[in-house]
């Protein structure tokens, strides 16, 4: 699988990059997204608009705001999902290290191999545990069975997996509880090796058993990753997130359309202690949503 | 606000929650539906009782030589040889052009196809031609088959009858496939773009996997569908009367198909030709569930390694 040179070139996605930089949240950390006045469109519905924020390497962001308000919609978009949508379209400037995401010789496969993602409901395949884990990198072009077993040994590990299963990586993905089929999802997404690991909802469909074993999970992982974490939940967003970005819907008077708009993006704690904007602080208040 | 519910009292006593109610409207829909289903049933069971009673002569008497001789014109020394060789024939090649073609079209469809007008109209015109008669379908057969291509299928020969019921059936296999394809979850997919997949190595990997036992029961219905059809091959010129050829692996030969001796023998007056017939429609019945059985093994193979 030869790499796009768009981004193999410019773009420096090696994990020594990182290492240099202490892993520590700064102000001043590695820009990994860059989002400029970033509108999306259904059709001719505007879902989301003008969003500027930027995302930082090794740390944990949280997009919070009632439903309807794009979060999704925008997360969807650093992984070239909204792809898929046939009537999405995006405006304004999205960078990935740099790189506009947008620019026509990207190649939305390589940016998905880079960029992993977790889905708000656990969606396995209907395959073996360990097929689950290794398919990515077989994507990839690991054929060695060693290889494989490695990646998929190391990948349930991260994902705090592997002591459950180790005994049964070959019976099938959709016999594991709720939590387990999550945790498995994210070590399906750890397995291709990604910068950035995107989550929506991961633990709505969760106990808070299995919703505190991401979570622990998630802080263990930041070191290595960059994660972006879509959540309903503001005491989540509250107890795992290093930044948080506020959404919310303005509808419009006359038309009654509704868009979704950033309100607020700051870190976690001045987020939940001293929100800038109104709207923020009776959100997470929860006087409102 | 107040929820008024007069009859019930809110503290029930153990008589009230114990009563039974007569559900006269419930229990008389349950039983339409059990009319419904057992009607179904017993006009199988007689068809095909029937059937075995009135060829019993045959079946319990000369089965292998039945099964085992060609047509004749004397009822006692006639059989279905040549029959079952043009069914099982037009059966793979139908399976063998079909299936593909059917598959690769509804997989262009659903998963490449761009929503627009224009791949909305194919869809409905899909569907408008597994209504069309198949009559026309022997006439198109006749038309091009039989006479512009008569110099690759060699005319009214079983390759030419197995093409036509092959077109005939297309529509089915593209519609049940396509249904298949669709009632994959969108989740499924999301997970495969979502690790770097191509959409190939979605569609290869996950979605075809997860339809493939839908679409092999819609081409075994198609399937069965091809090997009772008896118009079509009429006018492709599937031979009623006796002959020598129509043998195994004869493509290009004159041939002849099941329903066709059936249809064929049904005319003949005389009370032996009506027993063959029935014997015939037993061993047609028992081939067309020999090919179902296959294919839902096969079908259960797949969802196995779900």
């Amino acid at each position: 699988m030869s790499a796009d040179p768009q981004l193999d070139g410019p773009v420096t996605i090696d994990v020594s990059d990182g290492a240099s930089t202490p892993p520590a949240p700064s102000a001043d950390g590695t820009v990994v997204f860059d989002a400029d006045q970033l509108s999306v469109f259904y059709g001719s519905f505007r879902a989301v608009r003008d969003v500027s924020l930027q995302i930082k390497q090794h740390e944990i962001t949280a997009f919070i705001g009632p439903s309807g308000c794009g979060k999704t919609t925008v997360l969807r978009c650093f992984n070239r999902m909204n792809d898929l949508i046939e009537t999405a379209r995006v405006d304004g400037q999205l960078t990935y290290h740099g790189v506009d995401l947008y620019d026509p010789a990207v190649n939305p496969v390589e940016v998905r191999r880079r960029i992993g993602m977790v889905f708000q409901k656990p969606n396995p395949f209907p395959k073996s545990i360990f097929d689950n884990v290794a398919y990515g990198p077989r994507l990839a072009g690991t054929k060695k069975k060693s290889d494989l077993e490695d990646v998929v040994e190391s990948s349930l590990r991260r994902a705090a997996l592997w002591d459950e299963v180790k005994d049964r990586l070959s019976s099938s993905a959709m016999g594991m509880s709720g939590g387990q089929q999550q945790r498995l999802c994210i070590a399906r997404a750890l397995a291709t090796n990604p910068e950035v690991v995107l989550m929506d909802e991961p633990c709505s469909a969760l106990d808070p058993i299995a919703t505190g074993r991401i979570e622990d999970l998630m802080a263990e992982i930041k070191t290595d990753y960059t994660i972006v974490i879509v959540t309903h939940n503001m005491q989540q967003a509250a107890r795992v997130s290093d930044r948080c970005a506020f959404f919310t819907t303005e509808v419009n008077e006359e038309s009654d359309v509704r868009t979704g708009t950033l309100v607020e993006y700051d870190r976690t704690d001045k987020i939940f202690s001293n929100p800038g904007d109104q709207r923020t602080e009776n959100y997470v208040t929860g006087r409102f949503g | 606000m107040t929820v008024v519910a007069p009859e019930l009292d809110r503290v029930p006593s153990a008589a009230a929650i114990r009563q039974r109610r007569l559900d006269v409207s419930g229990a008389v829909f349950k039983g339409a539906l059990l009319a419904a289903l057992a009607l179904t049933v017993a006009l199988l069971v007689l068809l095909i009782t029937d059937q075995i009673v009135d060829g019993w002569d045959v079946l319990s008497t000369r089965l292998g030589d039945f099964l085992t001789s060609n047509v004749s014109s004397r009822a006692g020394s006639a059989g279905v040889m040549q029959g079952i060789i043009g069914t099982l024939t037009i059966a793979v090649i139908v399976a063998a052009v079909a299936f593909p073609i059917g598959v690769g079209a509804a997989l262009y469809l659903e998963e490449y196809a761009q929503p627009s007008r224009l791949t909305r109209f194919i869809d409905i015109n899909i569907r408008n031609l597994s209504g069309v008669p198949s009559v026309v379908y022997g006439i198109l057969g006749f038309t091009i088959l039989v006479k512009a291509l008569g110099s690759f299928t060699g005319g009214a020969s079983v390759l030419a009858g197995g093409l036509t019921l092959a077109i005939l059936v297309l529509p089915i296999v593209i519609i049940a496939s396509a249904e298949a394809i669709r009632a994959v979850p969108g989740a499924l997919r999301e997970a495969g773009y979502g690790v770097g997949g191509t959409r190939w190595e979605v569609t290869r990997g996950l979605v075809l996997p997860n339809a493939m036992p839908g679409i092999l029961t819609g081409t075994v219905l198609a399937l069965a569908r091809a090997m009772g059809e008896a118009a079509p091959l009429i006018l492709v010129g599937a031979l009623q009367g006796f002959f020598t050829g129509g043998q195994w692996g004869d493509l290009t030969g004159p041939f002849t198909a099941l329903p066709i001796t059936i249809f064929q023998w049904a005319k003949q007056p005389s009370d032996a030709w009506r027993v063959n017939t029935s014997a015939a429609i037993v061993v047609l019945l028992v081939m067309v569930l020999l090919v179902n059985t296959t294919a839902i093994l096969l079908r259960n193979h797949f969802e196995k390694r779900r």
